[in-house]
């Protein structure tokens, strides 16, 4: 039998098929609107003919009625999914589209702790994601856009008055691309106080949709003062890490 | 009748001249919005909804009360009854910042016998110490019934939910009779050890110790979020919960306010700087309630218990080698589902 993952974000939904061993195969749709028939369409992709096991997290865990075996925290799955990935790391920073998180692992990559960014998108991947908007630009091109870029200081925290002071900015005439890395710079600043309130040494896993950034992670490892991995399946960490869970759950 | 809206308060006095005494800490978001014309919106939901409640006679406790006893406890809610005593008769009892040394207890003391004063003037009544002795007898033992009660939470695996548990507690805080209110506590504990000692026990799951502020009403939710997600809540330290029921005032001492004082001075607040009596308390009901993880709820806003927390998860990551989590939340219910993940991920973690 194999294991099936699937990973219900806010913005995109994910799924691996998972042997035990290596992720055969895998699919990232967007949420859009019902998070329930995005988890279908993944899980439909990926199943084709094979006898699976389904494990689901994130938000939309538990809409999966009837096909999901078991449903695990995003949480869990990020610790499990990154050390799948990394083998040795000491903690794993995400930066989702609704929340971030940061979560602490000992030694045998169990989670000891973990802190979650409060309930607004100040900190968020929605952050970046609506001040590209604001200055038209796409989120998939930030690195090249950015890249070499001295930042602007941006104070405001709030996505909303953060994306007035942008505004005052452009009216400044200061330069998109400047005001952009401000933001970058902003969000790693926050990302890095929020998690050395955990105190952890060693190497972190960087996972969310902005891992895909290299300017992004060079930032936010500046920021820590330590070594910051992704890999180039970091964005379906939580996917793999329920994979992971369901391959434990049924062979042991 | 008498309100009051903290466990540092003594029901006592108000019991001893056969007052009633009810609990105004509220604990909805119904009145916060009246509130907010008045407070700032960024200051702690239970101090807001305490005074919206006050403000809009939507409380019936609140309306029949006539006088409400306060406390210089927190920054919030000492500022807050400058206001409250505008449309209601207030009286705010002095209370020292520090547990330590006899000037703190001095001051107490004077105040206790300050709030004498002030209710036999107000209701044309003599307090005395004969009195307030039997009303401490009364109060000791209806503690002791809640005690026994929440003592059921030792039971492994458990004989009732944590929210089962709350939900005496919280109850116990409005009712009148307290004689009556001693024996229907005494009849359902009894009721529960003989249904369990016949094998009716829910299952072994990891068992969760909750503190902090003081919840109740609609903060239930982070109970409900955490049994919901696979533990069982087995002790509350809160305000609701042992934090005033766990010590009785002694009814040696020869000086009944010296005796009242002396309990008073020694709940775990978070108002006292500093406040080993909650780590005291913590380390014991740990032990006691085989405890495996330790949740600390911090109402928004709340500076004491918030700049708390890192004092409490040294004690529980270290002393206590257990995991901890403290979480913020308000009246509201827009948290639910961030609640549910992060408890569920608590559980999973233990």
């Amino acid at each position: 039998m194999l294991i099936l993952g699937i990973d219900s974000g806010s913005t995109t939904t994910k799924g691996v098929l998972f042997d035990g061993k290596n992720v055969l195969d895998s699919v990232i749709v967007s949420t859009g609107s019902s998070p329930k028939e995005a988890m279908k369409e993944v899980y439909r992709i990926l199943k084709k003919d094979n006898d699976v096991y389904t494990v689901t997290t994130g938000y939309g865990r538990n809409l999966l009625e009837g096909l999901s075996d078991k449903s695990v925290t995003e949480i869990t799955c990020h610790g499990k999914g990154a050390s799948y990935l990394c083998p040795g790391i000491s903690a794993v920073i995400d930066i989702g589209g609704q929340d971030s998180k940061v979560i602490k692992l000992d030694r045998d990559s169990n989670i000891v702790d973990f802190a979650m960014n409060d309930k607004c998108a100040a900190g968020t991947g929605r952050f970046i994601e609506v001040m590209m908007r604001t200055l038209k630009q796409e989120i998939s091109n930030i690195d090249s856009f950015i890249e070499g870029k001295n930042p602007l200081k941006i104070s405001s925290m709030c996505t909303v008055f953060a994306e007035s002071e942008i505004v005052s900015l452009l009216a400044k005439d200061e330069k998109a691309e400047s005001i952009a890395m401000g933001i970058v710079d902003s969000i790693c600043e926050r990302t890095a106080i929020f998690a050395r309130k955990l105190n952890f040494d060693g190497s972190i896993f960087f996972s969310g949709g902005l891992s895909k950034s290299k300017v992004i992670t060079s930032v936010l490892s500046e920021k820590l003062m330590q070594e910051v991995l992704t890999h180039e399946n970091s964005q379906l960490t939580g996917a793999i890490g329920a994979a992971v869970i369901g391959s434990k759950k049924i062979r042991g | 009748m008498v309100g009051n809206v903290c466990t540092n308060m003594h029901p006592k006095l108000p019991l001893a001249m056969g007052a009633a005494v009810v609990s105004l800490c509220a604990t909805s978001d119904e009145t916060i919005g009246e509130a907010e014309k008045d407070l700032p919106r960024n200051l702690c939901p239970l101090i807001k909804s305490s005074y919206g409640f006050g403000k809009t006679d939507k409380c019936p406790y609140f309306y029949f009360s006539d006088i409400v006893v306060g406390e210089t406890t927190c920054d919030g809610k000492k500022k807050m009854y400058e206001y409250m005593g505008e449309y209601k008769d207030v009286h705010v009892m002095q209370l020292p910042n520090t547990q330590i040394g006899q000037d703190s207890f001095n001051l107490w003391k004077n105040e206790i016998i300050k709030l004498k004063d002030i209710l036999e003037e107000k209701f044309d009544t003599k307090i005395t110490e004969e009195h307030i002795k039997s009303a401490i007898n009364l109060k000791n033992r209806e503690r002791t019934a809640l005690k026994n009660f929440y003592a059921l939470g030792k039971l492994d695996p458990p004989a009732i939910t944590g929210g089962d548990i709350l939900k005496v507690l919280y109850g116990s805080t409005f009712k009148f009779d307290r004689e009556q209110s001693i024996k229907e506590v005494e009849a359902l504990t009894q009721k529960i050890t003989e249904e369990y000692n016949e094998g009716k026990v829910l299952e072994r799951k990891p068992r969760i110790l909750i503190t902090g502020c003081p919840i109740g009403g609609v903060t239930e939710k982070v109970v409900k979020a955490i049994e919901d997600n696979g533990a069982n809540v087995v002790f509350f330290e809160n305000c609701m919960g042992a934090k005033a029921i766990e010590d009785l005032v002694s009814e040696e001492k020869e000086d009944v306010y010296e005796a009242l004082a002396e309990k008073y001075l020694s709940i775990g607040c978070s108002c006292m700087t500093p406040n080993d009596n909650r780590i005291k308390m913590l380390d014991r009901a740990i032990d006691e309630y085989k405890v495996d993880g330790v949740v600390d709820v911090i109402l928004q806003a709340c500076h004491t218990y918030a700049i708390e927390t890192l004092n409490i998860k040294r004690f529980v990551n270290g002393s206590k080698d257990i995991p901890y989590m403290s979480i913020e939340t308000d009246y509201s219910t827009s948290d639910i589902g961030q609640l549910n993940t992060r408890m569920a991920a608590f559980v999973e973690m233990i």
